[in-house]
C-alpha cells in the first residue's frame, strides 16, 4: 500500500530480522475451521512467539455468486437473495435493495410503509448488535453474555415471525413498500419489547463495561486512527469509534430518518473498548428511534404504485444505507430490461475486514480474536 | 486367622492414619476409597458444573439422559471410552501416549496426603504439603509433553502458555503457603510442621483458622493462594492454555476419546486437590465450625446432625422435583429414577444419623463441604469472567501476586516474632 493518506506500512514478507532472539517465524493457519472466526474466514498469521507480525485474510469459502445471480433474476425475484448476504441483518439488506430499485424506478414508498420499515430495520440493528455482543464476549472468554443476548434477541425474532413468517431471512420489504399490513397488536408488541429491552442493555453493561478483565482485554487493543479508517474505507461503528461522526442516517438521510431525533454516538481512541461502547450506545439510540416511529405510525396505504413487470429506464444508480455493520451500498446498472445489467453490492463487512491486518499488527494472538469479534463481520456478506 | 482379623481391626481404634500406623491393609482400603470417591466426585462435578453454569446462563443444561440429566456424565464416559482413539500420523507416539498418564498420575498421587479427617488419610507424611506441591507441579511436565508430542501448532502454543503460567504462579503460591506454615510454629515449643494433619491440628490448638490469623495477613495469603490455584489448574479466567476461541483446545487439541478423558479427569481432580490444600491450610481442614468455642456434648451432638440433615435436604429436593415432573407416561421412568435417587440420598442421610457412623464420617463431611464451596467458586468464575491475555496474566503473577506474597510473608514473620518475643516471652 503506497497510499499517501495512511500511516500504514506494507507487510514485508520474508523478513526474518524482526523476531525475538532470531527465532523462526511461526506461520499459523487460523480457520477456516476455527471456533472464533465467525464462520469460514481463514487468517494466515505470521507470529513471533505470541506476537503478530502480520496476517493475511483468505476469503471466498462462502462465495455463492450473489451479484452474478442478480443479473439473471428480475428485480422482484432477486429481493430474497439479499437476505442471505448478511443473514443476521437481513431486514437492513432488504431495505437497501428495495430503496435502490425504488430510486431507479423513481417511486417512493408511502409514509406508513416507511415508518414500518424504520421500525423493523432498527429492530434488526438491535438484533445484529446483540449477536455481535454475545459472540464478541464469547471470543474474549465471557460465555454468559451470549445467552443473555440470545434470550432477548428471541423477542425481536418473534415480532419478525409474526409479521412476515420468517425469523432470519425475512424478506420483509417489497419494492415500492410492504407486502403485508402489520398484524393486529404489532404496535403494542413493539412497545412492550422496548420497555422490556431498555433494562436489558443495562444488564449487559453491568456484566462487561466495568469488568476489570473485560476492560484490560479491550482497551488499547486493535486501535485504528480515524485517518486510517478513512483510507481503508472502513465505515459503521468501527469508524465512529475512531471519532468520525459519520452516519448515513444523518449524512444522507434515506427512508424517513430525517423525521426522527437521535444522536450519533462516537468514541475517541478507536480501540475495541470504544467500539463496544459505541455499539451499546447505538442500541439505546435505536430504541429511541423505534419509540418515536411507533408512536407516530401514520395510517394509509403501504404500497406505492409500481408496475407488475419492472422495466426501469436504462441508467445506473448507487444507493447506500447505514446497515448495522456500516455502509451497505447497492450499485445497479439497468439496460431497460426486466433484469439488472450489472448489480454490485458494497458490503460493509468485506471492506471493514481489510483493516484487520492494520489493527492486529504488533498485538498478541489473543487480540486477533478480539479484533475479529469487534469488526463484527459476517462471512456471508464478505464472500457473497 | 485371629491374628489376621486383629491386624485388620488394629487400625480402627488407632488415632493415627493407616499409613502412619503402618497398617498396610487399611492403607490399601483408603487408597481405593480415595480413588473411587475422587472418580465419583469428578463425575458429580461434571454434572454440577453443567447444571450450575446452565442456570447462570438462563438455560437448562442436560435434561435428556436420566432425570434432570443425572446420567449424562455416565453417558459421556461411555461415549468417550467407545470412541476411536486417534493419534496424529506425525505425532511422537511414545510421548503422546505417556503425557495423559503423567498428568493423571500427578493429579491422583497428591491425594495420598490429603487429610479428610484426623485419621482419614492414606498416610501422614511429615513433609505432606511439600509433597503435595511437588507432585502437583509434575502435571506441567505432562502438559508440555502433550503439546510437544502432538506436533501441531495450536497444542504447542497451548503447552508453552500453560508451562509458563504454572511456573510463574507456583512462586506466588509457594510464598502464600510458607506464610501459613509459619503460623503453625506459634506454639509453646516454637516448632512448626509440614504435615497436613499437623497443620489442621495447629489451627485447632490456636483456636483460629489461619485465614483469620493476624487479620488481614492470613486473608491476604489466602487470597493469593486462591488466585494462584485457579491459574495453576488452568481454569477460567486463566484458561489460556485451552482457550477455546484462540487455540481451539490448547494442549489437548489432538487428543480424543479415552486419552482426552484422562486430561479431563486430571483437570478436575487437580481442582479438588488444590482446593484441599487451601481448605487444609486456611479453612481448618476437617474441623467443624467453632470446635473450641461451641464445644461440649450438646454442641457436638448438634453438629453431628449436619451431615444427615444435608443429605435429607438433598433427598427432599429430589422428591420435590419428582412431584413436579410432567405426569406423562413418557416421563414415568425418569420420575421413578429421580424418586429412587432421592430414596438413596435419604437412606444415606438416615445412616449418617447413627452415632457410630456420624462420629467416623463427620470430619469427611466438613472437609468435603468446604472443598465443594471452592468447586462452586470455580464454576462461578467460569460463568462470570472473560479470559485474561497472556501478557496480562504474567503481569498479574509477577508484578502483583509475587510482591504481595513476599510482603505477606515478611509481615507474618515479623508479627509472629514480635508476638513470641514480646507478648509471650
Amino acid at each position: 500500500m503506497t497510499d499517501p493518506n495512511t500511516t500504514l506500512s506494507p507487510l514485508e514478507l520474508g523478513s526474518h530480522d524482526k523476531t525475538f532472539l532470531d527465532a523462526n517465524e511461526l506461520i499459523i493457519n487460523m480457520g477456516p475451521q476455527h471456533p472464533a472466526t465467525h464462520g469460514v474466514l481463514r487468517v494466515i498469521l505470521r507470529l513471533d512467539g505470541e506476537k503478530v507480525l502480520g496476517l493475511e485474510c483468505v476469503i471466498g469459502y462462502l462465495h455463492r455468486g450473489v451479484e452474478k445471480i442478480g443479473e439473471h433474476r428480475t428485480y422482484t425475484m432477486f429481493n430474497p437473495y439479499v437476505d442471505r448476504m448478511d443473514y443476521v441483518a437481513a431486514v437492513s439488506n432488504g431495505l437497501g435493495y428495495c430503496e435502490t430499485v425504488e430510486k431507479l424506478l423513481n417511486v417512493e414508498a408511502p409514509p406508513r410503509a416507511q415508518h414500518v420499515r424504520v421500525i423493523l430495520t432498527e429492530l434488526n440493528r438491535i438484533a445484529s448488535h446483540q449477536l455481535w455482543l454475545g459472540t464478541h464476549a464469547l471470543d474474549i472468554g465471557a460465555i454468559t453474555p451470549l445467552f443473555y443476548t440470545f434470550r432477548d434477541r428471541e423477542e425481536i425474532l418473534k415480532i419478525y415471525e409474526k409479521y412476515c413468517g420468517a425469523r432470519l431471512t425475512t424478506h420483509a420489504f417489497r419494492i415500492g413498500g410492504l407486502q403485508y399490513e402489520t398484524y393486529t397488536g404489532f404496535e403494542k408488541e413493539v412497545k412492550n419489547f422496548l420497555t422490556f429491552f431498555r433494562p436489558k442493555i443495562d444488564e449487559y453493561e453491568e456484566l462487561l463495561t466495568t469488568n476489570r478483565i473485560w476492560v484490560e482485554r479491550t482497551k488499547n487493543v486493535g486501535t485504528i486512527s480515524a485517518q486510517d479508517c478513512i483510507a481503508l474505507g472502513v465505515t459503521g461503528p468501527v469508524l465512529r469509534a475512531s471519532g468520525v461522526k459519520w452516519d448515513l442516517r444523518k449524512a444522507q438521510p434515506y427512508a424517513n430518518y430525517k423525521n426522527f431525533d437521535f444522536e450519533i454516538p462516537i468514541g475517541e481512541n478507536g480501540d475495541t473498548y470504544d467500539r463496544y461502547l459505541v455499539r451499546m450506545a447505538e442500541m439505546r439510540q435505536s430504541v429511541s428511534i423505534i419509540q418515536q416511529a411507533v408512536d407516530a405510525l401514520p395510517e394509509g396505504p403501504i404500497m406505492a404504485k409500481v408496475p407488475k413487470v419492472m422495466k426501469p429506464a436504462a441508467g445506473e444508480v448507487y444507493h447506500s444505507i447505514e446497515a448495522p455493520k456500516g455502509e451497505l451500498g447497492y450499485f445497479i446498472v439497468s439496460d431497460g430490461s426486466t433484469q439488472p445489467y450489472r448489480l454490485r453490492v458494497r458490503p460493509p463487512s468485506f471492506v471493514n475486514l481489510q483493516a484487520l491486518d492494520a489493527m492486529c499488527r504488533g498485538q498478541l494472538v489473543a487480540d486477533v480474536i478480539a479484533v475479529i469479534g469487534t469488526l463484527d463481520i459476517v462471512l456471508g456478506e464478505v464472500d457473497r | 486367622m485371629g491374628a489376621i482379623i486383629q491386624y485388620i481391626e488394629s487400625y480402627l481404634s488407632s488415632d493415627k492414619t493407616p499409613g502412619a500406623a503402618g497398617n498396610m491393609f487399611w492403607a490399601l482400603v483408603y487408597i481405593m476409597l480415595v480413588f473411587g470417591g475422587l472418580s465419583v466426585a469428578v463425575i458429580a462435578m461434571n454434572w454440577l458444573e453443567r447444571k450450575i453454569l446452565a442456570h447462570m446462563q438462563v438455560r437448562l443444561g442436560p435434561m435428556r439422559v436420566g432425570p434432570h440429566g443425572l446420567l449424562q456424565p455416565i453417558a459421556d464416559a461411555i461415549k468417550l471410552l467407545l470412541k476411536e482413539d486417534i493419534m496424529p500420523a506425525e505425532a511422537d507416539g511414545f510421548v503422546f501416549w505417556m503425557a495423559p498418564l503423567i498428568v493423571v498420575l500427578a493429579a491422583f498421587t497428591v491425594f495420598v496426603v490429603v487429610p479428610f479427617g484426623p485419621t482419614h488419610a492414606v498416610t501422614d507424611m511429615n513433609i505432606g504439603i511439600l509433597f503435595m506441591l511437588g507432585v502437583s507441579s509434575l502435571s506441567v511436565l505432562g502438559i508440555v509433553m502433550a503439546g510437544w508430542a502432538s506436533n501441531s501448532h495450536y497444542p504447542l502454543i497451548g503447552a508453552l502458555r500453560s508451562s509458563a503460567q504454572m511456573v510463574s504462579y507456583e512462586v506466588a503460591m509457594g510464598l502464600a503457603v510458607v506464610s501459613a506454615i509459619l503460623m503453625t510454629s506459634l506454639n509453646a515449643t516454637g516448632t512448626g510442621t509440614l504435615s497436613m494433619i499437623g497443620i489442621v491440628q495447629a489451627q485447632m490448638a490456636q483456636h483460629e483458622w489461619f485465614i483469620f490469623k493476624f487479620f488481614p495477613l492470613g486473608l491476604v495469603a489466602f487470597f493469593i493462594f486462591a488466585v494462584a490455584m485457579v491459574a495453576e489448574t488452568n481454569r477460567a479466567p486463566f484458561d489460556l492454555a485451552e482457550a477455546e476461541s484462540e487455540l481451539t483446545a490448547g494442549f489437548h487439541t489432538e487428543y480424543s476419546g479415552f486419552r482426552w478423558s484422562l486430561f479431563f479427569l486430571a483437570e478436575y481432580s487437580a481442582m479438588i486437590a488444590v482446593s484441599s490444600i487451601a481448605v487444609t491450610l486456611w479453612l481448618g481442614g476437617w474441623l467443624r465450625p467453632f470446635p473450641n468455642m461451641l464445644s461440649g456434648t450438646p454442641w457436638d451432638q448438634i453438629f453431628s446432625l449436619f451431615p444427615g440433615v444435608t443429605f435429607l435436604f438433598f433427598a427432599a429436593i429430589c422428591f420435590y422435583n419428582t412431584v413436579r415432573m410432567p405426569k406423562h407416561p413418557l416421563f414415568r421412568v425418569q420420575t421413578i429414577g429421580l424418586a429412587g435417587f432421592g430414596v438413596v440420598l435419604g437412606l444415606i442421610g438416615l445412616i449418617l444419623f447413627v452415632p457410630a457412623v456420624s462420629v467416623r464420617l463427620q470430619d469427611i463431611f466438613w472437609f468435603s463441604a468446604k472443598v465443594a464451596g471452592f468447586m462452586y467458586m470455580y464454576i462461578w468464575y467460569r460463568g462470570t469472567f472473560p479470559r485474561y491475555r497472556f501478557d496480562q496474566l504474567m503481569q498479574m503473577g509477577w508484578k502483583v501476586l509475587l510482591p504481595m506474597g513476599l510482603g505477606v510473608l515478611i509481615l507474618t514473620a515479623s508479627v509472629a516474632l514480635l508476638q513470641q518475643k514480646l507478648w509471650h516471652p
